[in-house]
């Protein structure tokens, strides 16, 4: 095939004078990884708020909770981070508007992402503590009331503490997904992983090497993590119930 | 605050239209692509033919770690060239939408494996070996018997995963392909109205997807019953 | 080592002008001849040299250019019917687009340079422009320095972005570069407040200016930080098709259509909201109409 192979392209001080191009590739690493685990930060905790008010009986409460999954399942990760990027900074007051566009651009592009992100996957979160906590047996939550606890403290000392194990073996593959997601986020400009990746195609003229280290990366990022959960899931692991083997 | 100018849809909507026709054409072929080479890559996985089921594993695995935006990129800006080189495709066939249903098709297959694996473990093993004291062989089983049972029961999936698919479309943006979102940015780019259209392009995506997801629900919910 | 490259280059030059028939393979005429069609790159946001009209048909200075080189392929090919179809392209991916074959020829807003010279092949200049920068009109900003410290925004994979890049390195001047997808995305950047100067070639500056809310309201300034030539792209080392190409754009040049496609586009109302950009024909622009060339200036 006639290809210039050339690896050490990537020792190269790059075009603008700031490091080599694999300094940028490491950016972009820190920038993909930082972007998602803060944006999983933010769906673990709006995921399970929000998947515990759609299984509480007040009407109004769940009938939010499943309007505020719906909104997120239904519009399309790019669409919500245009959104997030280009409209809602017009929509705020003008001031406040202003002030946040004026801001850092990577900060803008780090802070929209980060944001909608974390409420793309929230509403993904939700469903399945939702569904974890269905999944308990009916005994377990009038137990709890017959025994005296408030529903509240019935949520707090009985189901949740059985939900959350049993939904960490579903939300490994959530988590997974967070970080191929970020990857969109080189839409609007934040110089995360496949955006260097992209940079470099144009700047080295190398695309396969560029593309091949980036495509790699993302391989590494996804076995470490599946490894880590692994053995969180073996920790957690509930015996007797399904996934618990 | 800002003032909001719709005007510019109107006039826009024959784009937008043709836009959503290209979007439903990338759907739906990678949906049918997808499933068909799913199950085969499913069947593969189930199989006791060792490096069949190691190819397919190594499959599943390799797209299922890499973010879709990237199997695009790849597909639109590598593959290409690489087709060139080893087949001798000519040059300049537009190849965009070619690409991007390959990229989808490939991409979505993973997952439509994993989904059609878990549906073929599902029905249970007595029927396998019924099937096969009927007299059947393994082919016969698995088509007459087993994969008829286990498509029932993940249609509501498969279902939910093509709007997945659907939604996931929007990502040939990467490759300048005017689907339905390329062809609303773009508009809104060029009248000075971007956000205007991506409002409105964000309220179409969810009134189809809610609407289908809606039907799978009410579809699961007879299959229940029946 | 180098100097030797040099020589083996020279000798393989040599021998390939000394020979004339080989001169005439050209891969990409071939393959249009064998198919019947031709790949055009087209932008979709270079005002006034490749864009979209209201009706989503391709139009432009460039892309007018385009079309008279498509019309001499065909003669040279003694075609009868010549498919043309049309790729968009973006900054960031024409080089690759041209590479792997997708796109045949690109007359849009690309720099001829050195650097892309060692990736792709370039036409006869078709636009000389020097790089300068859009800000609102009593914004304070005149001139380069005042950008110390700003959010400045140019589009990616251009040569502004780079000059830009490279300008706060060496000068260490705190600016926080925006790396917009395209021009459209870019001036939007800048039209909602997000950077407070736009760097990009000055033809496509005006440009931007015919589709603003209030065109008044934004003003070109600044010392230009480089003068650049516009050529259309094609794949490197494939002399027979740039001759063909170099001719028709030289042909159009001498002849003066080329002037009265300019006075079209630069000095004439036009779309998408009929504004008059009122660029008088440069010096630079005077001299290239005189005597075509395909040289860089860099």
């Amino acid at each position: 095939m006639a290809y210039n192979w050339n690896w050490e392209v990537f020792l190269q001080p790059s075009a603008t004078g700031s490091g080599t191009y694999f300094d940028w590739m490491v950016y972009g690493f820190k920038t993909t990884i930082g972007l998602s685990l803060t944006a999983w930060l933010i769906a673990l905790l709006l995921g399970a708020l929000v998947g515990v008010l759609r299984t509480v009986p007040n009407k109004l409460l769940s009938g939010i909770a499943a309007a505020y999954v719906e909104v997120f399942r239904n519009i399309p990760l790019l669409v919500q981070l245009f959104l997030w990027y280009f409209v809602l900074p017009e929509l705020l007051p003008t001031e406040l508007g202003n002030a946040f566009k004026q801001s850092n651009p990577f900060v803008q592009q780090f802070l929209s992402s980060m944001l909608c992100l974390g409420l793309f996957t929230s509403a993904r979160v939700a469903e399945q503590v939702r569904s974890g906590i269905e999944s308990l047996p009916r005994g377990q939550k009038n137990a709890g009331l017959a025994i005296g606890f408030t529903l509240p403290q019935t949520y707090r000392y009985v189901l949740l503490p059985m939900a959350f194990r049993l939904v960490v073996p579903p939300l490994t593959s959530e988590f997974l997904n967070i970080f191929k997601n970020s990857a969109v986020c080189s839409t609007i400009g934040l110089l995360e992983l496949a955006a260097q990746g992209r940079q470099l195609v144009d700047y080295t003229a190398q695309p396969y090497e560029s593309f091949i280290a980036v495509t790699l990366a993302y391989v590494v990022i996804n076995v470490t993590v599946m490894v880590l959960m692994r053995r969180v899931e073996a920790r957690v692991r509930v015996p007797g119930f399904i996934g618990g083997k | 605050m800002y003032e909001f100018d719709w005007s510019s849809i109107p006039g826009a909507l024959p784009f937008l239209a043709k836009g959503m026709l290209v979007s439903l054409e990338i759907m739906v072929a990678a949906v049918v692509i997808g499933i068909v080479w799913g199950t085969l890559l499913a069947m593969m996985r189930l199989s006791s033919i060792k490096p069949l089921s190691w190819f397919a594993a190594g499959y599943v695995n390799t797209f299922r770690a890499i973010p879709l935006v990237m199997v695009l990129l790849w597909f639109f800006l590598i593959v290409p060239h690489l087709l060139e080189q080893l087949l001798g495709v000519p040059r300049g066939t537009d190849m965009r939408l070619g690409s991007a249903i390959a990229g989808f098709a490939l991409f979505e297959a993973a997952y439509y494996s994993e989904i059609i694996r878990a549906g073929i473990q599902s029905v249970s093993k007595g029927q396998m070996a019924a099937a096969s004291a009927l007299g059947m062989n393994y082919w016969q089983s698995m088509r007459l018997v087993v994969l008829p049972q286990a498509f029932r029961n993940m249609v509501p999936l498969l279902l939910t995963q093509g709007i997945i698919l659907f939604q996931d479309t929007s990502l040939v943006y990467v490759s300048a392909l005017a689907d339905f979102f390329g062809t609303a940015s773009k508009v809104g780019d060029r009248d000075g109205r971007l956000v205007e259209m991506l409002l409105f392009a964000g309220a179409v995506y969810f009134v189809l997807c809610f609407s289908a997801s809606q039907l799978v629900r009410f579809y699961q919910k007879r299959l229940k019953t029946a | 080592m180098h100097s030797n490259r040099i020589a083996l280059a020279a000798l393989v030059a040599s021998t390939l002008l000394s020979a004339p028939a080989f001169a005439q393979e050209s891969a990409t005429l071939k393959k249009i001849k064998e198919i019947g069609a031709i790949t055009l790159g087209h932008r979709e946001s270079s005002i006034p040299f490749s864009y979209y009209d209201d009706k989503q048909q391709v139009i432009g200075y460039s892309q007018e250019i385009m079309l008279k080189v498509v019309d001499a392929v065909k003669a040279e090919l003694n075609l009868s019917k010549l498919d043309v179809k049309m790729m968009p392209v973006t900054s960031a991916n024409r080089i690759p687009l041209i590479q792997n074959g997708s796109v045949d020829i690109e007359c849009g807003s690309t720099t001829n340079n050195t650097e892309r010279q060692k990736q792709v092949g370039f036409s006869n200049t078709i636009f000389v422009i020097g790089t300068k920068l859009m800000a609102k009109k009593n914004s304070g900003i005149n001139d380069f320095p005042d950008l110390a410290g700003k959010n400045v925004v140019t589009t990616a994979g251009t040569t502004s972005e780079r000059l830009l890049r490279k300008m706060n390195e060496d000068k260490k001047m705190g600016m926080s570069v925006i790396s917009a997808k395209d021009h459209g995305e870019s001036f939007l950047t800048l039209e909602t407040g997000r950077a407070v100067a736009f760097m990009m070639d000055d033809a496509l500056l005006y440009g931007e200016t015919a589709k603003a809310k209030r065109p008044a309201d934004w003003s070109v300034v600044g010392k230009a930080q480089s003068m650049e030539a516009y050529g259309c792209m094609l794949r490197k080392d494939d002399a027979g098709f740039k001759k063909v190409v170099d001719k028709a754009i030289a042909g159009l040049m001498t002849s003066g259509e080329a002037e009265k496609i300019y006075n079209k586009w630069f000095m004439n109302p036009i779309p998408p909201k009929g504004l008059n950009l009122n660029m008088p024909l440069s010096d630079e622009m005077r001299a290239l109409f005189k005597s075509p060339n395909d040289k860089a200036f860099d």
